[in-house]
């Protein structure tokens, strides 16, 4: 390698190393305020303040979901299995929105402790499956319920 | 072997090689790509929780993964040009680069269609989705700034160190589902007794991947055509194969 080809690689190399040590260290400055949500227990502990808008992510609890009937509006509960918080909203829900499954809610806290979403957004877990794989599963799982409980 | 690679390397004989080459990989993309999307619009079972919805990703995961690609190889041959000031090489950053950009925008609005539906919204600011949307802005800029000068050289080295500065946004776009909260899902194990996909779901993925890798390599060595004959158009070669034609 001639001297001049080396002199214009490190050059290349200077830079690309600048680049990344300064973007890693603006990224590792702005860390918090990358995050997209809070947590339940964020929210518990009293991180995000009460008539302040911001988002909160965690899981539909089981069994929580209630339904106005004749009205769009919705009632459940978030949960991060530590802290849960009742929610309220009104409108069209993602297709992925169901018990057990993670969401973002975007709304304000109430005084009462009520949080009021304007807008839910559905989050994928990244899995795959062909409905009879899950049904079959189902399946098995019951079966094997029901031969734990003939047993006891 | 180094002869070779100075002939091929040469303008007026890669000219040559990538057009007898470009037709056949173009053929063979076309076909890869109508299986994977048969395979995958067809054969593939529906998803136990989002339904057909799921086929999207089909077209979806292979342009995200083909625009980071692109990208390294933008990014690679931008740092060959500047340290061994290789015409060609230079040559291969301007022809990827809307390709490139081609591939960002498709990943962009075929996860944004499918966000509608699935997260309840087109658009999300979060740092997969804004990492991903920097990196439309990064070619964009590469294109422009490398036309933005009279001489074509200075323009080949100015877009090449852009390229070179943006190569830092690759590996945040791939991690940023793991640093940060994001609405966008982590990435899918593919193998391994812990995988979220079964085979009958990835397959068609692979091979369309395979397809997109093709069409690139297809429409990259004809874009170079193009690039050799604009870089060279005052040389003896390229005024004899003009006026044969």
């Amino acid at each position: 390698m001639t001297p001049v080809r080396r002199r214009r690689l490190i050059l290349v190399a200077v830079i690309v190393a600048g680049m990344a040590i300064a973007t890693g260290l603006g990224l590792k400055a702005f860390r918090e305020n990358l995050l997209y949500y809070f947590t339940p227990s964020q929210v518990a502990a009293g991180d995000a303040h009460a008539g302040q808008r911001f988002r909160m992510g965690g899981l539909v609890a089981m069994g929580s979901i209630r339904r106005t009937p004749g009205s769009m509006t919705v009632h459940f509960t978030l949960t991060d299995m530590k802290d849960s918080i009742p929610i309220t909203y009104t409108g069209i829900l993602p297709d992925l929105f169901r018990e057990g499954q993670g969401i973002v809610v975007y709304g304000t806290l109430e005084k009462n402790g009520q949080f009021v979403a304007d807008q839910v957004l559905a989050k994928h877990d990244s899995k795959y499956m062909p409905p009879e794989v899950t049904a079959a599963m189902q399946k098995a799982m019951q079966a094997q319920q029901a031969a734990v409980k003939g047993a006891s | 072997m180094f002869i070779w690679f100075h002939k091929l390397v040469s303008p007026p004989y890669f000219y040559k090689f990538a057009g007898r080459l470009s037709p056949w990989l173009a053929w063979l993309s076309l076909l890869v790509i109508l299986a994977g999307l048969y395979a995958g619009l067809w054969l593939a079972p529906p998803d136990y929780q989002q339904g057909d919805g799921f086929r999207i990703m089909y077209v979806h995961v292979p342009s995200a993964w083909m625009s980071l690609f692109v990208y390294t190889v933008m990014a690679m041959a931008a740092a060959i040009g500047l340290i061994w000031r290789m015409k060609l090489a230079h040559a291969v950053s301007a022809a990827a680069a809307p390709l490139g950009a081609s591939f960002t925008f498709l990943a962009l609005v075929t996860g944004s269609l499918w966000g509608k539906p699935m997260w309840g919204t087109y658009w999300v600011w979060d740092a997969r989705l804004t990492s991903e949307l920097i990196l439309l802005f990064l070619y964009l800029g590469y294109m422009v700034l490398n036309r933005a000068f009279d001489d074509r050289r200075t323009g080949d080295r100015a877009s090449a160190i852009l390229a070179l500065v943006g190569i830092v946004n690759i590996p945040i776009i791939h991690y940023s589902v793991k640093w940060w909260n994001t609405l966008h899902q982590g990435p899918t194990v593919f193998f391994g007794p812990r995988a979220d996909i079964p085979p009958s779901m990835y397959i068609p993925l692979f091979i369309m991947v395979a397809g997109f890798m093709l069409y690139f390599a297809a429409f990259i060595l004809k874009r170079l055509q193009v690039e050799i004959l604009q870089r060279e158009r005052n040389t003896a070669w390229v005024r004899e194969l003009v006026e044969k034609s």
